[in-house]
């Protein structure tokens, strides 16, 4: 199943300024693992590890995921990766 | 669908009505809780030593002096907190890393803001604690300040902390620096659109830090018991965030911590975030496992607990003689104190939301300053964002010859648009809340008189379901005990109740609703994001159909037919030709008690939009702003109960006039906050506003709420800066592009102009 992924502005640099491509996966997780095949890098900005940052919001089809990269995606969905707000602020940022 | 008794159109029968608030009694005869009306056997009140200087590096802490002084039971410093390691945690409205969160709590190292915790006392009475803290020695050396964002940004400025490296949504910078994040939003081609254009308006703004102004200061009261479990007394939007708060920084089991939610006296974002309660904790256990009450200031609250950011920001726009924006940019600089975690990101998001845009570029950078670390204030981030991209929207208007509503409506998003960070709209009532104002009498009478003007601007807020636990217990007269645990800041009781009640076809008055703490109801999410009468009110309902399918099956028992023939509706149990009401069937008797509970998770919260209308009169003399008329639209979804929705809105406005004509934190060059009391940090009073108008758009319910309910607790405090603005402009013949936008400012503007 393909879906439409939204590159975020910032991470434009890997794709060569493409701001949208159609992607294949069940999960969320698999798309990550796809797009870091096609453009090297974008798991590394995107997860710690396994898991999407905790400051990256996944939106699938306009609703914000809270299960990551685990999200099931069970029909064609258009997919964002945003800065987490709940609401609010934009997050506690890490220190090296 | 037939009309009922209310007369509501989608035929609710409590929905819509407004019945008393079921805690009114006690909060206007003074019987309702508050944290500094608690006393526990054995208590000792605690203090705080905080830091004269606002970037200082901490050589010593000599507290021997204190510890020695009679009445003093415990001291603690950061060397009593635990160290945790860096880790994100969110708190439903704000999001924070653990360990500056802890630094924060008491610095270690150095201190970040004039005000920041170095120390913490414990004694027999306030006045003794007091004393003790001036005995405490600190040996400071004072490091240069950096107050403003942009200066922060500049190479050279003082690092605040050395380890920070600029995060690009993953993207880690490599050199030290203030900056905390980069975010940005970038669609089709800004440049392009410019070239398109046939009129650009670019203009740059400030803002002040400014402050939630909640009447009832930061309190707590903690206990850290023998058998090392903590309970934990304060004001907070929610008890679990303040639960999980002290077991992440005191490193507790967080089966070990208890809270307990007491009555609130405002919030507005600034009590999700603990300040006293881990130290009041630590105190508690140093003391002798005694029971420890620490209660802020007015100085305190100012200087320390959590105002929102000043800001800078740029807006550029262009649009062709029809009207249509062809390209928009925006440029963000928040101000985000001794800390990462300004609202820019939601101040990204808000700042171009309103307007349907093919070619934007959206740049936000959220930046350390020698501030307080800002927390949430009541749509956080929005009010700066849409003071900037209004004026400019208005002045884009004015240039163009045209209505300012009519420009926006030229421009409006709706269903299926895209938000600036790429997802789609779903329903709103955007446009329809335009029209509300373009059609209301404020508007379409023309404002005569001298030195008059009147502005609009609009607000767009992203809104929020969060988690919710309830429960309830039916008991023998058929009325209902109702279990929450969202804490009522602003009459969500009531709003809870009735759409139980609506649920089950009982009365409002049926339901008696009651706020708990962490260990009596499951887990809910803070009261923020104007989420509580959305997202709990989804748990009432499905908290209500599990009631009703238990009185069901008590009808089919009692007239002995399968439960499948037994229908309900509005409260009235029907099979054939029998029926009964909820009551009469609870009159019957249940072999078991009646009790159900809940938790839900809704994500589709709908986004909000709020269309402002104000006229002013501006003195030619002294600059001062007399508001003349406010009229204030807003896309409500369903109003549960429209007074508290009313209520909520024009408190938001409030809030909005304060901070366009008002508010802010005054520095001096060395960073000490210089106005921190309310006699000098001028929030408006009644005499200040005019009645507000509230109007209630209830044209789009929210898909997939059972009610089609929208949180309508924070847009409204978006646009008023932004319509102060316009209206002042067309007062006086100038654009304020700063806030607050005091007698000084303006007249000032007025003759330079």
């Amino acid at each position: 199943m393909h879906h439409e992924v939204w590159i975020p502005a910032v991470h434009r640099d890997l794709t060569g300024g493409v701001e949208t491509v159609q992607v294949a996966g069940d999960t969320v997780g698999q798309l990550i693992d796809e797009l870091d095949r096609r453009f090297p890098g974008m798991k590394a900005r995107l997860c710690q590890g396994e898991r999407v940052r905790p400051h990256i919001a996944v939106v699938v089809n306009g609703v914000i995921s809270t299960r990551g990269a685990r999200q099931r995606l069970t029909e064609p969905s258009e997919i964002h990766f945003v800065p987490a707000m709940s609401g609010g602020a934009v997050d506690g940022r890490m220190t090296r | 669908m037939a009309m009922k008794e209310n007369g509501h159109k989608n035929g609710y029968r409590v929905i819509g009505t407004r019945p008393i608030r079921p805690d009114g009694v006690d909060k206007v005869t003074g019987r309702a809780v508050f944290g500094a009306d608690l006393h526990l056997p054995g208590l000792l009140y605690g203090k705080v030593l905080r830091s004269p200087h606002a970037h200082a590096r901490i050589l010593s802490i000599d507290t021997s002096a204190a510890e020695a002084l009679p009445g003093v039971k415990a001291v603690i410093t950061a060397a009593d907190l635990p160290q945790v390691a860096d880790k994100v945690k969110s708190l439903g409205e704000s999001v924070g890393n653990l360990r500056y969160m802890s630094e924060n709590t008491l610095a270690r190292e150095k201190a970040l803001y004039h005000g920041h915790p170095i120390a913490a006392v414990a004694a027999e009475n306030i006045h003794v604690a007091e004393e003790a803290v001036n005995l405490i020695e600190v040996e400071y050396e004072p490091l240069p300040v950096v107050l403003d964002g942009r200066e922060a940004m500049q190479p050279g400025a003082p690092i605040l902390i050395q380890g920070l490296r600029t995060d690009e949504l993953g993207k880690l910078g490599s050199e030290p620096t203030n900056v905390a994040a980069h975010i940005q939003h970038k669609r089709g081609d800004v440049e392009a659109g410019f070239a398109e254009a046939d009129v650009i308006i670019e203009r740059e703004f400030r803002t002040e830090t400014v402050h939630q102004g909640y009447i009832e200061p930061q309190n707590g009261v903690a206990l850290w018991n023998d058998d090392g479990h903590i309970h934990i007394w304060c004001s907070t939007q929610g008890a679990f965030a303040v639960r999980s708060q002290i077991s992440d920084l005191l490193r507790a089991p967080i089966s070990q911590v208890t809270v307990t939610p007491l009555e609130i006296g405002g919030a507005f974002g600034g009590k999700i975030n603990v300040y006293l309660e881990p130290l009041a904790a630590l105190l508690s256990r140093k003391a002798g496992h005694r029971p420890v009450k620490m209660t802020m200031t007015r100085a305190e609250v100012l200087k320390a607990s959590g105002p929102t950011s000043g800001s800078w920001i740029r807006v550029r726009m262009g649009a062709k003689k029809d009207g249509r924006i062809t390209a928009a940019q925006a440029e963000l600089v928040y101000e985000a104190g001794g800390f990462p975690g300004s609202p820019v990101g939601a101040g990204a998001g808000v700042i171009l939301a309103p307007y349907r845009l093919d070619n934007l570029q959206i740049d936000g950078y959220d930046v350390l300053v020698n501030r307080p670390k800002a927390s949430a204030y009541r749509a956080p981030g929005g009010t700066n964002a849409a003071y900037a991209a209004e004026a400019v929207a208005d002045e884009l208007a004015e240039a163009l010859g045209m209505d300012p509503i009519d420009f926006r409506l030229i421009n409006a998003v709706k269903e299926g648009d895209r938000r600036a960070d790429g997802p789609m709209l779903p329903r709103i009532g955007y446009i329809e809340t335009l029209q509300a104002i373009k059609n209301h009498p404020h508007y379409r009478q023309p404002l005569e008189g001298p030195h008059r003007g009147r502005g609009v601007a609009v607000g767009f807020w992203f809104n929020w379901g969060g988690k919710s636990s309830v429960s309830a217990s039916v008991n023998e007269d058929g009325t209902v005990n109702l279990v929450e645990g969202s804490t009522d800041i602003g009459g969500s009781r009531a709003s809870i109740a009735m759409q139980l009640a609506e649920t089950l076809g009982i009365a409002a008055e049926d339901v008696h609703p009651q706020v708990v703490g962490t260990d009596l109801v499951g887990y809910n999410d803070v009261t923020g994001g104007s989420r509580t009468t959305y997202g709990t009110g989804y748990a009432v309902h499905a908290l209500g159909v599990k009631l009703n399918e238990i009185m069901r099956e008590l009808a089919a028992d009692l007239w002995d037919v399968d439960v499948e023939e037994v229908r309900v509706e509005g409260g009235v149990f029907s099979a054939g030709d029998r029926s009964i009401t909820f009551k009469e069937l609870v009159a019957q008797g249940s072999d078991t008690p009646i009790t159900a509970s809940a938790a839900t998770h809704p994500k589709d919260a709908g986004p909000a939009f709020a269309v402002h209308c104000v006229d002013v009169e501006v003195d030619p003399e002294t600059g001062k702003v007399t508001i003349l008329r406010y009229t204030a639209a807003q896309d409500v979804g369903t109003a549960i109960h429209p007074s508290y929705v009313e209520g909520q809105i024009q408190g938001a406005v409030a809030q909005g006039v304060g901070w366009g004509l008002n508010e802010e934190y005054i520095y001096d060059e060395e960073g000490h906050l210089l106005n921190a009391s309310l006699l000098d940090y001028r929030m408006p009073t009644a005499p200040d506003l005019p009645m507000i108008d509230a109007v209630l758009v209830e044209e789009a319910p929210t898909p997939g709420h059972p009610f089609g309910v929208r949180g309508v607790g924070e847009v409204s405090i978006i646009p008023p800066p932004a319509a102060l603005a316009n209206a002042i402009h067309r007062a006086t013949g100038v654009r304020m592009t700063a806030l607050p936008m005091s007698p000084s400012r303006v007249m000032k503007a007025m003759i330079e102009h």
